[in-house]
């Protein structure tokens, strides 16, 4: 369906010129604007000079396995999180415990937890699942490998990733 | 030392390789000033990160030089069904006559030394047809784009190829037209004697319509955005789709040192040339307001671009042939009677 519009210009409008050079204006006001604003300053945060320093805490970034104050996994290899990921990502070899521990009870531990950060698409599915807490998504985003194998990171990484934000 | 060096012969050939290699570097600088002009119209930062050797940025000025580089050392592929001479001839004929145009534009005051007459021209200006020259030559650019779309085989080049032409005619009669308002007052085609008629009074005042049709002519003579037919490189498909490497960047630079020697002509016919109070005393003076001016008219081209979006076709030849070429006469007839009956 043609749309009919019904513009009226009177005659300041249609000589052109003067919205021409009003929009001239906006453009090299901007374009100052641009130019004198230090660098710090603009939109543009130029990476790897600059970082972005107020990630929020709620952003999903690198995981990390948490831990009991005593270094104890907190993850019991119930298989909530691999359930629920939806790439895949998250392979998991549980282990019985045979010596039952007083502070911590549970029968089941990983012994393999690996995350393939490259099919991980940071969805937070895994967190929501969790019922110990012991996954959770921190707002580290640098994550940066140069080979597939450096992308599967297991518990001794999971452990270590800082605990900046999540939980 | 200098003094002894200073005979017509080897002026000419300073002449000739100075300007050379500035319209050639002021094409280089052209494509970095757009780049970060746009970035900056838009709020962006533009490109700032080649650096030379790894650690000077300046600026990005750096880009236009890898940019350089990689047009130098990209594969140059011919496509299967081309007409392999017209494909690589095109370019040199877009090339060409960019590059020969600003010949006739006297980018300083003439001065005498030892009772030999200099002129900062590369012709000298008692070539009577100096318009004329410039127009010819300008003209010629248009076979570039409408052989290297025909050449390339490919329905949406020989497309953007007519489009590119029939504005580029429809154009240049504006444009000649409002010339020969300038060309009137000042009695002669010859760009110093219309530069000398300006002193005093720059032409964009007393014809200020003329000036008008003639920059908004320039944008469609070049190609350049509101008037953006040959290329269109955001949605139609301009000429030069089969062109690569250093072929394609032929034609790059020829759309760049165009808008140079539009600039150049602008300034000469409607802002007095070099003429500017105090600066024009020296000659470096007036060669320096002659640059000034012509940067100012180059930094145009970039803000006009990055502010109106593209015409539609048909508002293009609209505005060519119902608005433009009777604007243009309407400028020549005052000027005429004007000369005719008042002056």
């Amino acid at each position: 369906m043609a749309l009919k519009k019904d513009v009226r210009l009177n005659w300041w409008d249609k000589i052109y010129l003067p919205a021409v050079f009003k929009g001239m204006y906006i453009t090299i006001s901007h374009f100052f604007k641009t130019l004198f604003t230090p660098p710090s300053k603009r939109y543009t945060i130029e990476y790897p000079d600059r970082k972005k320093e107020d990630i929020p805490e709620w952003y999903r970034g690198l995981h990390r396995l948490n831990t009991y104050p005593d270094g104890t996994l907190k993850c019991v290899a119930c298989y909530c999180c691999a359930t629920a990921c939806p790439a895949d990502a998250i392979y998991i070899e549980p282990e019985d415990l045979e010596d039952f521990d007083k502070d911590h009870p549970k029968e089941k531990a990983p012994k393999v937890f690996q995350i393939d950060l490259h099919r991980c698409i940071y969805c937070g599915f895994c967190e929501e699942a969790c019922p110990k807490d012991a996954i959770v998504l921190t707002n580290h985003y640098e994550i940066v490998h140069t080979s597939r194998e450096a992308g599967i990171i297991g518990i001794e990484d999971l452990i270590k990733t800082k605990r900046e934000g999540g939980e | 030392m200098m003094e002894g060096l200073l005979n017509p012969q080897t002026f000419m050939v300073f002449k000739v390789v100075v300007v050379f290699v500035a319209v050639l570097t002021l094409v280089a600088l052209a494509t970095w000033a757009e780049r970060r002009g746009a970035a900056f119209i838009q709020d962006r930062v533009g490109p700032n990160r080649v650096a030379l050797f790894g650690k000077i940025r300046i600026f990005g000025l750096g880009q236009p030089l890898a940019d350089g580089l990689k047009l130098f050392f990209k594969e140059d592929v011919l496509p299967l069904n081309v007409d392999r001479v017209l494909y690589t001839i095109a370019p040199v004929i877009s090339f060409i006559p960019a590059t020969m145009t600003f010949a006739a534009i006297p980018f300083g005051k003439p001065f005498v030394k030892n009772g030999i007459q200099y002129f900062l021209s590369i012709l000298p200006p008692d070539t009577n047809i100096g318009v004329l020259y410039i127009f010819a030559l300008a003209g010629m650019g248009v076979y570039g784009i409408i052989i290297g779309g025909w050449a390339s085989n490919n329905k949406w080049s020989i497309l953007g190829a007519m489009r590119a032409s029939a504005q580029v005619i429809s154009y240049e009669l504006a444009m000649t037209l409002a010339v020969v308002g300038v060309v009137i007052s000042a009695g002669s085609l010859r760009l110093d004697r219309i530069i000398e008629a300006q002193n005093g009074l720059w032409n964009i005042v007393p014809q200020f319509i003329g000036a008008i049709v003639f920059f908004v002519s320039m944008f469609a003579e070049t190609n350049r955005l509101p008037f953006d037919f040959a290329e269109g490189e955001s949605e139609i498909i301009g000429y030069h789709t089969e062109y690569m490497s250093m072929k394609f960047s032929m034609f790059f630079l020829a759309e760049y040192a165009n808008m140079i020697t539009a600039s150049g002509l602008f300034v000469t016919l409607y802002l007095g040339g070099w003429h500017f109070p105090i600066l024009d005393s020296t000659v470096i003076g007036s060669v320096v307001a002659f640059v000034i001016k012509l940067l100012f008219v180059l930094w145009c081209f970039i803000w006009v671009r990055w502010t109106l979006p593209r015409f539609r076709y048909d508002q293009l030849m609209r505005l060519g042939w119902k608005v433009m070429l009777p604007l243009s006469l309407i400028n020549l007839v005052i000027v005429a009677l004007f000369y005719a009956y008042g002056g």
